[in-house]
């Protein structure tokens, strides 16, 4: 046990920022089963930190009640916005989403209340770790059996064929606003948590860079399953941690990993377990009947 | 089922695709819609499925107006269809192509699938799906995914999963296109096995034969206007079709 605490006590920052990112990483997991590109997340994320910071700090709010509104506040910003950019799709969805996420960054560089460049400093750790994994456990169950439910299979008929979606009697837009919100309401709450993780935020915390690192997250763990995202931003979170004895090499070593992913498992790490289970049915020969 | 349109027009451009277009679908029926390529048949379903509004005229399904309503509204007013070359959802397995299929007679089951069992309407949903399955001799394949079927059985899936929705009128844009001729006569017999069931088909089709044999009438289109319209026995004695459209093909 004191091992573990041991453990627990070096690297809690570092597993704190795991499943602060696995949460992000869901939260983008959800557009993109329905098959849209969306990089507004970060912005969401935005949103519930600074909402739930400055509650806990203007009018003391009690801290679930201010990650649940700051969370409720990404999601209800998300309404609009998702109906105004669910008009176009694929790389004009993202740059939009992306248009949108600098409009809040730059908004919150010019906000007194949000400390403009300086952001918010001296926010209390209110965050557990155990919050942290509970919220991701709960967003986690709840994703993957809507995965299975008839809002999953409608997400999953529009990114195979929207037009063949909408013919089988799917509201294509309704499906995919509702996809958005859920996605916004995730990493508002991701947001909210991690704010009070980090002592202090600033708009640039959640800029392109960070929008782009989530949905690499997403990726490279694989869309297939409510795994891949966990396990991406698991694996990339820690990775600079594991990969320390490289030094300068470090990041080299890392693009490539990242490449190999996107070269030989498109669809993520998680279809390797797929691609086992296709290989011992070859053997068999039995293919066909799988 | 009765369907109606009126003036039907549909523009692109410069070019009238479906120019005043009126048609009458009586029920329980195979109605055929034939046509030189280009001669806007295709077009015309798209307008009648939802896919595409018209600039023109009026569709009536069921006595009601139904112009202006969504596509997606339409497949729960009782209107199915299938798509040239076929469009499925060929990363997901047949069985789960079917399960969308039931989208719109099925109630959602979000906050029941929050519970970790399987309820009963799930299981019911289940067994109508492999039914259909069944029907199109397709209940071995279930598990597999649709794009990795075989050409003639994606077409027959397909069609499962448009009779999921329970549609009162079904439309075929050219089903039998690359079937064999085996595939083909079980096609006719599944189509007549629907009419028996109370559905009503608009059929597309290049097959003349299949498209003579099969329908009790038949509307001939081209350049998007209706040259003809009768039993399969009118309209091959009709000289303007003859003309415009068998002519040409006895020719070439």
């Amino acid at each position: 046990m004191d091992a573990i605490g041991d453990f627990l006590a070096a690297y809690s920052t570092t597993i704190a920022v795991i499943g602060v990112n696995a949460l992000l990483a869901l939260s983008v997991w959800v557009t993109l089963y329905a098959g849209q590109l969306t990089l507004g997340n970060a912005a969401f994320m935005a949103i519930g930190a600074y909402t739930s910071a400055l509650l806990g700090r203007h009018l003391g709010t009690p801290f679930p009640l201010a990650l649940a509104i700051g969370a409720v506040a990404a999601a209800v910003l998300a309404a609009p916005l998702g109906i105004t950019v669910f008009r176009l799709r694929g790389v004009y969805l993202a740059i939009a989403t992306l248009a949108f996420g600098e409009v809040v960054r730059v908004v919150l560089l010019a906000t007194p209340i949000t400390g403009r460049g300086q952001g918010l400093n001296g926010i209390p750790p209110k965050t557990e770790l155990w919050h942290i994994y509970a919220s991701l456990a709960l967003v986690a169950y709840v994703l993957w059996r809507v995965q299975g439910s008839t809002v999953g299979r409608s997400w999953a008929a529009i990114r195979e064929d929207e037009l063949a979606a909408q013919s089988q009697g799917i509201a294509v837009r309704r499906y995919k606003l509702t996809a958005f919100v859920m996605g916004a309401l995730v990493a508002g709450w991701a947001g909210g948590l991690s704010a009070h993780v980090t002592f202090s935020i600033d708009p640039n915390d959640f800029a392109f860079t960070k929008a782009v690192q989530i949905l690499v997250f997403a990726v490279v763990g694989g869309v297939p399953s409510v795994l891949g995202p966990i396990f991406g931003a698991a694996l990339l979170t820690s990775l600079p941690e594991l990969l320390r004895p490289l030094k300068d090499a470090r990041d080299i070593f890392q693009g490539l990993l990242l490449l190999g992913v996107i070269l030989y498992l498109p669809r993520g790490l998680v279809t390797l377990a797929q691609l086992r289970r296709t290989r011992e049915l070859h053997e068999i020969g039995a293919t066909d009947v799988a | 089922m009765s369907l109606e349109l009126a003036a039907l027009t549909k523009r692109f451009g410069g070019v009238t695709a479906v120019n005043a277009v009126d048609l009458v679908v009586a029920p329980d029926q195979v109605f055929g819609l034939i046509g030189p390529n280009g001669a806007g048949k295709t077009t015309l379903i798209n307008v009648i499925a939802g896919q595409l509004r018209p600039d023109g005229g009026t569709v009536r399904f069921d006595g009601r107006d139904i112009t202006g309503v969504e596509a997606h509204e339409r497949v729960r007013r009782g209107i199915a269809r299938t798509f040239q070359g076929g469009r499925l959802f060929k990363g997901l397995s047949a069985f789960e192509n079917v399960l969308v299929g039931r989208h719109t007679r099925m109630r959602s089951d979000v906050l029941a699938s929050l519970v970790p069992f399987r309820t009963r309407t799930e299981d019911q949903e289940r067994e109508r799906a492999d039914a259909l399955l069944e029907r199109v001799g397709l209940r071995q394949r279930a598990g597999m995914l649709a794009g990795e079927l075989a050409y003639g059985d994606q077409r027959r899936l397909e069609i499962a999963r448009a009779l999921a929705s329970e549609p009162r009128l079904l439309i075929l844009d050219e089903p039998a296109a690359g079937l064999n001729p085996t595939e083909s006569a079980r096609l006719r017999e599944l189509m007549r096995a629907l009419v028996a069931d109370g559905i009503t088909i608009i059929l597309i089709e290049h097959d003349v034969r299949l498209v003579m044999g099969t329908c009790e009438r038949v509307a001939v289109l081209n350049f998007g206007r209706k040259i003809a319209e009768g039993s399969p026995a009118e309209i091959q004695a009709d000289p303007a079709v003859r003309e415009a459209y068998l002519g040409a093909e006895d020719a070439a």
